[in-house]
């Protein structure tokens, strides 16, 4: 199968659904003229012109609102937020008036809409452009949350997404941009819901998503030179997240780790294993076990930032100690 | 003033007075403790949504605010359903899930109050990009109080709305109060319409109390925008007689004050002056009007009171499609 990166996914994906649907179009700072910082809209003005890839001013909050205005309205934007971080500037207009037009409007409109929110640690970028605060939108009903961790879910959850006629907010990893992957010729949809068991394993569960998969790879090997065989179960959407999936799997293994690169405390992580300690707590032979950043801030200087970092060594090595439980 | 016909006439007093009638009656029933939440009456503004409100039509969108149902009633929205939602009743427009701080009637282009001070303006705008991409000869009003223009929502709306010659009116609603404060004390301009300048839009002042005024200065933004040009703002002066919310005890004013407005500035009387001592229009039809208003309003208490709760189910309805 041919190779793509990730960002030339998110690419396909957008200018397929543009092609499809003359309702979709793109805004957000710097993508017509540059492209996108990551190169994620590169060309696309040059196919669709400057009315469907607009150019915004510095203008979060209106990007946002202006975005939920023209769905309502009968249009299909894809807001970009340049950085997730941003996302704080237009809060209200992603929590109280995307999230919830259509509840408290009684459903009397929808608000097809796909806010893009590249995400993550990345080069030094610090304190304000290097967050992952996908958990914050997990306690926001209203939205779709989702988090592709390889270049074939990204252009499939991204036609996902654009399709959907709720908001989806759409994390994308920095990192990830430059990553090859098999991506598939031509149509198809990956929906948002649904989790992917890409190990399989008998003897524990590791849950992650976005670039946590990464590390979720890693620790599998490690684990398997042990003799542990781990299941990895690629989470893709956090709202509304698989929990069929996610308890077969546990139930299967009995046992559970949970991966992510945001900060641990109150992260998707917790969510997840409060569900199956509800759930399934008599399948567990063990503590569910998180992982994910420290209580801090992003750091700017390199050896810090790496501390912040999941290290996948030691997350092994604690999973290892978990099964002397 | 023989450029106004007696049916417009006729509209005018019936909208202003259909909006007063509705408000007071939504007053006394929230008193009672049949309304729930909390209520923000739009008593004294009435020739503000009547004058813009006249001249849209159901494919034009209006945003609203917290003081929403004078726009939602002049707009057209169905009593019944916008007074079975301000009781919290399942046949209500929202089906009881808003309420007076987010009704909305989509069917007649309202957009939807907004329970966040200065929440309309980015969706307003957006909406207006819509009907620009459609290419369609629609236009998008955004309702706001002075209080509201001291948000950034307005600003970066001001500015994108210019830079890409919106089809968007903004439609300042000077009411001297942001809550419970003067806006003079909270406000860096006297004329919030100064603001427009910095955002190169084309600007207007009207008496907010006269829909005469409104109403012609509204029309002249309209030819404008639909022309093509670009965004426009209108700031209509006018006066909020009644507190923030019902229940207000008003510590900030005196009653004085607020009955000198009410005796000397009231919209509705000073329209009633004026169509009867031009003989444009005669007491036995403003009476025909008002008659009609409360039977309408009768009806739509009826059809509130009779209405059921919406069921402990329905809770879960409406959240994604």
């Amino acid at each position: 199968m041919r190779k793509i990166t990730f960002a030339q996914a998110t690419l396909e994906a957008t200018a397929e659904e543009m092609r499809r649907d003359s309702r979709v179009f793109v805004l957000g700072e710097d993508i017509a003229r540059q492209g996108g910082i990551f190169g994620q809209f590169k060309g696309l003005a040059q196919e669709f012109g400057h009315d469907r890839i607009m150019d915004t001013p510095i203008s979060e909050t209106a990007i946002i609102g202006a975005s939920v205005g023209a769905a309502m309205a009968g249009m299909r934007p894809v807001a970009d937020m340049h950085f997730a971080d941003f996302m704080g500037v237009a809060m209200d207009e992603l929590f109280n008036q995307m999230a919830k037009i259509r509840y408290m409007f009684g459903g009397q409109t929808t608000v097809p809409m796909v806010v893009r929110a590249p995400d993550g640690l990345a080069s030094s970028a610090a304190a304000q452009h290097s967050q992952s605060i996908e958990a914050w939108f997990m306690n926001i009903p209203g939205i779709k949350v989702v988090a592709p961790s390889n270049p074939a879910d990204a252009k499939g959850l991204l036609k996902s997404a654009i399709r959907d006629d709720n908001p989806v907010i759409y994390f994308e990893n920095k990192i990830l941009y430059k990553e090859s992957g098999e991506v598939p010729e031509g149509e198809y949809l990956t929906p948002i819901g649904k989790a992917k068991v890409v190990k399989e394993g008998k003897d524990i569960t590791i849950i992650s998503y976005s670039i946590g998969m990464k590390d979720a790879y890693i620790v599998a090997e490690i684990l398997e030179d042990k003799g542990i065989e781990a299941e990895i179960v690629d989470l893709r959407t956090l709202v509304p997240y698989d929990k069929e999936t996610i308890l077969e799997s546990v139930k299967k293994t009995n046992r559970l780790a949970i991966i992510h690169e945001a900060v641990k405390q109150g992260g998707a992580g917790a969510e997840i294993a409060a569900f199956v300690a509800e759930n399934a707590i008599e399948y567990l032979d063990a503590p569910i076990m998180r992982f994910g950043a420290p209580f801090v801030p992003v750091p700017f200087s390199p050896p810090l930032e790496k501390a912040y970092r999941l290290n996948s060594k030691k997350i092994a090595k604690d999973i290892l100690v978990n099964f002397n439980y | 003033m023989l450029k106004y016909s007696k049916d417009l006439l006729k509209t005018f007093y019936y909208k202003m007075y259909k909006i007063r009638r509705f408000e007071e009656t939504v007053e006394k029933y929230f008193l009672d403790g049949e309304i729930p939440g909390f209520i923000h009456l739009y008593i004294g503004e009435e020739a503000i949504a009547t004058g813009v409100c006249t001249l849209l039509d159901k494919n034009d969108y209006i945003a609203s605010t917290h003081r929403g149902h004078g726009h939602t009633i002049a707009k057209g929205a169905d009593l019944n359903r916008v007074m079975a939602e301000i009781f919290g009743k399942k046949t209500g427009s929202c089906k009881g899930k808003g309420g007076s701080m987010h009704i909305a009637d989509f069917s007649v282009g309202m957009l939807g109050a907004n329970g966040v001070v200065g929440g309309g303006y980015n969706l307003a705008a957006g909406a207006a990009l819509a009907i620009k991409k459609q290419k369609r000869n629609n236009v998008s009003v955004v309702f706001f109080g002075d209080g509201a223009s001291n948000r950034g929502t307005f600003h970066e709306a001001m500015n994108l709305a210019s830079v890409w010659k919106l089809p968007l009116i903004f439609v300042c609603e000077n009411n001297q109060w942001a809550s419970t404060t003067p806006y003079r004390t909270s406000t860096s301009v006297e004329d919030i319409s100064l603001r427009a300048i910095g955002y190169n839009m084309e600007r207007k002042i009207v008496d907010g109390n006269d829909v005469f005024d409104v109403y012609e200065g509204f029309k002249e933004a309209l030819n404008y925008v639909k022309s093509g040009k670009g965004p426009y703002f209108i700031e209509a002066k006018t006066y909020r007689i009644k507190g923030h919310f019902v229940g207000d005890p008003e510590l900030y004013r005196t009653k004085e004050e607020v009955q000198k407005v009410f005796r000397e500035n009231d919209p509705i009387k000073r329209f009633e002056e004026k169509v009867l001592g031009e003989n444009l229009l005669d007491e036995v039809e403003l009476k025909e009007i008002k008659d009609r208003v409360e039977i309408e309003i009768e009806e739509a208490l009826k059809f509130a009171f009779e209405s059921e709760y919406p069921e402990p189910h329905e809770l879960y309805e409406d959240l994604y499609v």
